[in-house]
């Protein structure tokens, strides 16, 4: 029995671990962990050893594992799992990243009294994210897609007992509704037209048949690019682009390891791992995947403007995933698929570590996330200050770290497609993220204190459970980009291993390479693009390194109009309110009026006064008619009778006249007739 | 002869009779109607019905009209003050439907064919008698007790009202 | 020469049609029994012409057996309706046939 043919468990086990703590086990502490940490925890290893035979060659690439099939009238779903390149990366980062992101959550949720809902909500995600990845064809994704949205859900409105975060996640489940609607159109239209939904042979047909799927289709696109679009606007909502972002920020209301493990490193990047699955599609309408990469762009760059402005340690963290969640949609509109996904890996490293590390900070100060209040942590938190500073390095894209080598990857593809302004907004938001990110490293871990007394005495580095994680993370932070060291950095000789394992998945079409750059000008890319982050960290050193949280001040005085409207995210949520929310609950109103007023008082109203006119009328007739028609009879009789009576006057002499007249008659008739 | 008899008989009958219809005292009413009876005794015989001619006058004659006679002496019945208050054009439509009544009675008799028999004797008693006896015994029986109970029914339909106290 | 027949029923109709306006159009109850028992002689003598006619003697004293019994009951019925009016007069002190209609709706 190979690890192969155990696949199905990677998916299992996690939904038996759910299941578990969700519905039939006692809420016992150890047991509890036991399991939660226990599904996971195999299915880690099942994975990576299903992955090492894989890569062997053992079985045949890719490999599917059929479960069972679902036969819906002409259209035909098996419930399988694939194991390409592509879903391998996915797997191998959903895994490792999620397993440690539990072992740090025993720590951090250690005592709350929904521990073993929370598990099992997190074991639930697990398994659904894990779905999502390894499902073969659409709907199965879909359901996964579903699944972690239903998680994320549940997760963001974690601590229900306060207002704010079931709202949270009310909002994010129904932003994200909006581009669920459009991707369920996209599936839709490839089910009708190719008849078939699973990934192998749906973008085997497409690609055997491009001048099909590139005839206009609808709303003056080709049919690939409807589909493409659809589905992108789908992942727009997933993976909170504009203008479906709203959701991101507000789903911070959620446990510090929900907001790493699903709002940073696997279910936001669902979005730009389905658009680097169908990248066929993509392929075949350039302008659609032109303006993926433009809304990529200007997500980048608006969210890292806002995070600059923010004062809670979440939300700063929240605004820079938006921001690179972008980077990576630029990378996959140009072209650049295997960039994206490098990107994504990367980030779910340093950007998880980022946020369990806040995570410790926000627990050592027993809940405090205003930055405003914290200061000179570096000395209290050692452990949670260096991974903190390494995973800060990272996203900054400072070599030899990882987010250099996975951004630098995604700017060369942007500048080799010739999309020179998308490489000028990256470099750009570059600068901004390394600025951002050290102000908030500066504000956090170095100067003084700045919050009471009191939180100082308290204030604790975190259990090692937490804090191991925080350290392997860190590793992954620092050596992750090694697998996709571009050539140029070599001197020719080809170390991109990254590149050569996903050439399968993402090969263009009619064959080829990507265009690629002289080693020269890579040189220069790179250069430019450590330069502005180095630049960007020395804005930071000189604006907050001095002066602390009086730089925000300062410069709140120096752009005050800029200052606001960034502090206030550009209001783009009292935006939405006035216009969506308030159009919403208006139309919910007028329906309202329109069931109570026409369906309540016209129909069931006006039944009832027809009702009870036909009654009436029925009563009526029955009164008088009826009844009169009977009253009719008696008054007849008693008429006539009364009428006839009369010849009763009683006087012998009249009866006997009217006798001897019949009789004349008669004795006459009988005369006449003889 | 026997023509001259019937005409003066019948006209003696006829004008008597209206005697009885017209005549507003009842005394003088049922002694028109004994001329009457008379006079049809008459015709009787003529008709060859001595027997009947004499019980005619012995029974109807003799005894009811005298009944009648007794009885309007009883009550005191005073004469009419008129025949009715009814008027003029009334009494002529009665008398024209009589003389209609009279048309068709007398067609109705003379409908049928008339057998000339000649001459005949007249029936004795003694023939009379002897079918009273022998063949119309039972209605001779039946007779008596009809007369029997007339006879009773008079007794007690006149006799004076009980007393009160029976009455209840 | 010998009366015919006929001209004994003609008599005897006028004498019934007498008899009948009589009966029908006087309010003398006594009066308007008079005119009945004319009618009824009226009745007698067509009975008696009608056996004239026949030659069979048994046929003959069938047609004045009738007249016989007619006669009887004829005197019995006087009896009778004369008791009646005796005890009507007792009651109501009137004989007026007009005024005896209790019998009326």
């Amino acid at each position: 029995m190979s690890a192969l043919d155990l696949f199905w468990l990677v998916v299992a086990l996690p939904f038996a671990g759910a299941a578990l703590n969700g519905l039939f086990l006692p809420n016992r502490k150890s047991l509890v962990t036991a399991v939660a940490l226990g599904a996971p925890g195999l299915s880690l290893p099942t994975a990576l050893a299903a992955l090492w035979q894989y890569g062997h060659g053992i079985a045949p690439a890719p490999f599917e594992q059929i479960l069972w099939t679902w036969n819906a009238g002409e259209l035909v779903i098996p419930v399988a799992f694939l194991l390409d390149p592509l879903s391998a990366v996915m797997v191998t980062v959903v895994t490792v990243v999620g397993f440690l992101i539990h072992v740090y959550a025993v720590g951090y949720m250690a005592g709350h009294r929904g521990y073993q809902r929370f598990f099992a909500y997190m074991n639930l995600f697990m398994g659904a994210m894990l779905l999502l990845v390894l499902g073969n064809n659409f709907l199965v994704t879909f359901v996964g897609w579903e699944g972690v949205g239903l998680c994320s859900y549940l997760l963001i409105g974690f601590y229900y007992e306060e207002e704010f975060p079931p709202y949270a996640g009310r909002k994010a489940f129904i932003v994200n509704r909006v581009g669920d609607f459009a991707f369920l159109v996209g599936m839709f239209a490839l089910a009708s037209r190719y008849g078939t939904l699973e990934y192998r042979t749906l973008f085997a047909a497409v690609a055997a048949d491009p001048a099909g799927a590139v005839a206009p289709y609808l709303l003056g696109l080709s049919f690939a690019g409807f589909v493409a679009l659809c589905l992108f606007v789908g992942a727009m909502g997933k993976s909170a682009q504009i203008p479906l972002y709203v959701w991101l920020p507000d789903a911070m209301a959620g446990p510090t390891p929900v907001s790493a493990l699903i709002h940073a490193a696997t279910m936001v990047t669902a979005g730009v791992y389905m658009v680097v699955r169908a990248n066929v599609l993509y392929q075949l309408s350039p302008g659609v995947a032109l303006f993926v990469a433009g809304v990529g762009a200007a997500t980048a760059l608006f969210a890292a403007t806002i995070g600059l402005a923010q004062d809670d340690i979440k939300k700063v963290l929240a605004y820079s995933t938006v921001s690179q969640l972008g980077y990576m949609f630029v990378g996959a509109g140009v072209g650049a698929y295997t960039a994206a996904i490098f990107h994504l890996g990367t980030h779910a490293f340093f950007k998880a570590l980022l946020f369990l590390g806040a995570g410790s900070v926000i627990h050592a100060l027993s809940g405090e996330q205003d930055i405003r209040k914290m200061g000179g942590l570096a000395k209290v938190l050692p452990a949670t200050y260096g991974t903190f500073l390494v995973a800060t390095v990272a996203i900054a894209g400072i070599p030899p770290l990882a987010g250099f080598f996975s951004k630098d990857e995604i700017l060369a593809g942007a500048f080799a497609g010739g999309h020179y302004v998308l490489w000028g907004i990256g470099l750009l938001t570059a600068g901004l993220t390394a600025c951002y990110m050290w102000r908030l490293l500066t504000l956090v871990f170095w100067g003084e204190f700045r919050g009471t007394a009191e939180a100082r005495a308290h204030a604790h580095e975190s259990p090692r459970v937490m804090t191991v994680p925080l350290l392997l993370l860190a590793v992954g932070a620092v050596t992750a980009g090694w697998i996709g060291i571009p050539s140029g950095m070599t001197f020719g000789k080809d170390l991109n291993w990254l590149h050569h394992w996903l050439a399968p998945v993402v090969r263009p079409l009619g064959g080829g390479e990507a265009p690629g750059l002289s080693h020269g000008v890579e040189w220069v890319l790179i250069v430019a693009s450590v330069a502005v982050a180095v630049l960007g960290i020395l804005v930071a050193r000189s604006l907050w390194g001095r002066r602390g949280v009086a730089a925000d001040d300062a410069v709140a005085a120096r752009l005050p109009g800029v200052q606001r409207t960034l502090a206030n995210k550009y209001w783009v949520d009292e935006l939405y309110d006035a216009t969506v929310v308030r159009g919403t609950w208006g139309l919910a109103a007028l329906l309202h009026r329109f069931d109570a007023r026409i369906i309540d008082g016209l129909l069931v109203n006006g039944t009832r006064h027809l009702t009870v006119g036909i009654a009436l009328l029925s009563g009526f007739f029955d009164k008088y008619v009826v009844d009169g028609l009977v009253n009719l009879v008696g008054w007849l009789s008693q008429t006539g009778s009364r009428a006839l009576r009369r010849a009763q006057t009683g006087l012998v002499q009249q009866y006997a006249l009217v006798l001897a007249a019949g009789v004349v008659a008669l004795v006459g008739l009988y005369i006449v007739l003889h | 002869m026997e023509i001259a008899v019937f005409i003066l008989f019948a006209l003696v009958a006829v004008i008597s009779a209206i005697a009885v219809i017209t005549h507003p005292n009842p005394v003088y009413s049922t002694l028109s109607l004994i001329v009457t009876l008379f006079a049809t005794a008459v015709l009787f015989v003529l008709l060859g019905a001595p027997f009947l001619a004499a019980l005619q006058i012995l029974l109807y004659a003799g005894a009811i009209l005298v009944l009648f006679l007794f009885v309007i002496m009883l009550l005191n019945l005073r004469r009419q003050r008129s025949t009715s208050p009814r008027g003029r054009g009334q009494v002529t439509v009665a008398a024209l439907g009589a003389v209609l009544f009279f048309a068709t009675l007398a067609a109705s008799l003379l409908a049928t064919g008339r057998p000339e028999p000649g001459a005949l004797a007249p029936v004795s008693l003694h023939q009379l008698s002897r079918a009273l006896f022998s063949h119309y015994l039972l209605p001779f029986q039946i007779i008596g007790l009809l007369l029997l109970v007339a006879v009773i029914a008079a007794t007690v339909l006149a006799r004076r009202a009980p007393a009160p106290e029976e009455e209840r | 020469m010998t009366v015919p027949v006929a001209w004994y029923l003609v008599l005897a109709a006028l004498l019934f049609a007498i008899g009948a306006f009589g009966a029908l159009f006087r309010r003398n109850g006594i009066t308007v029994f008079l005119s009945i028992e004319l009618m009824l002689n009226a009745a007698n003598l067509t009975l008696v012409a009608y056996s004239r006619e026949i030659a069979e003697l048994s046929a003959r004293i069938t047609g004045q057996m009738v007249v016989f019994f007619a006669l009887a009951v004829a005197a019995a019925e006087a009896a009778v309706g004369l008791a009646l009016f005796i005890a009507i007069f007792r009651q109501r002190e009137t004989i007026d046939l007009n005024r005896l209609n209790l019998m009326r709706w």
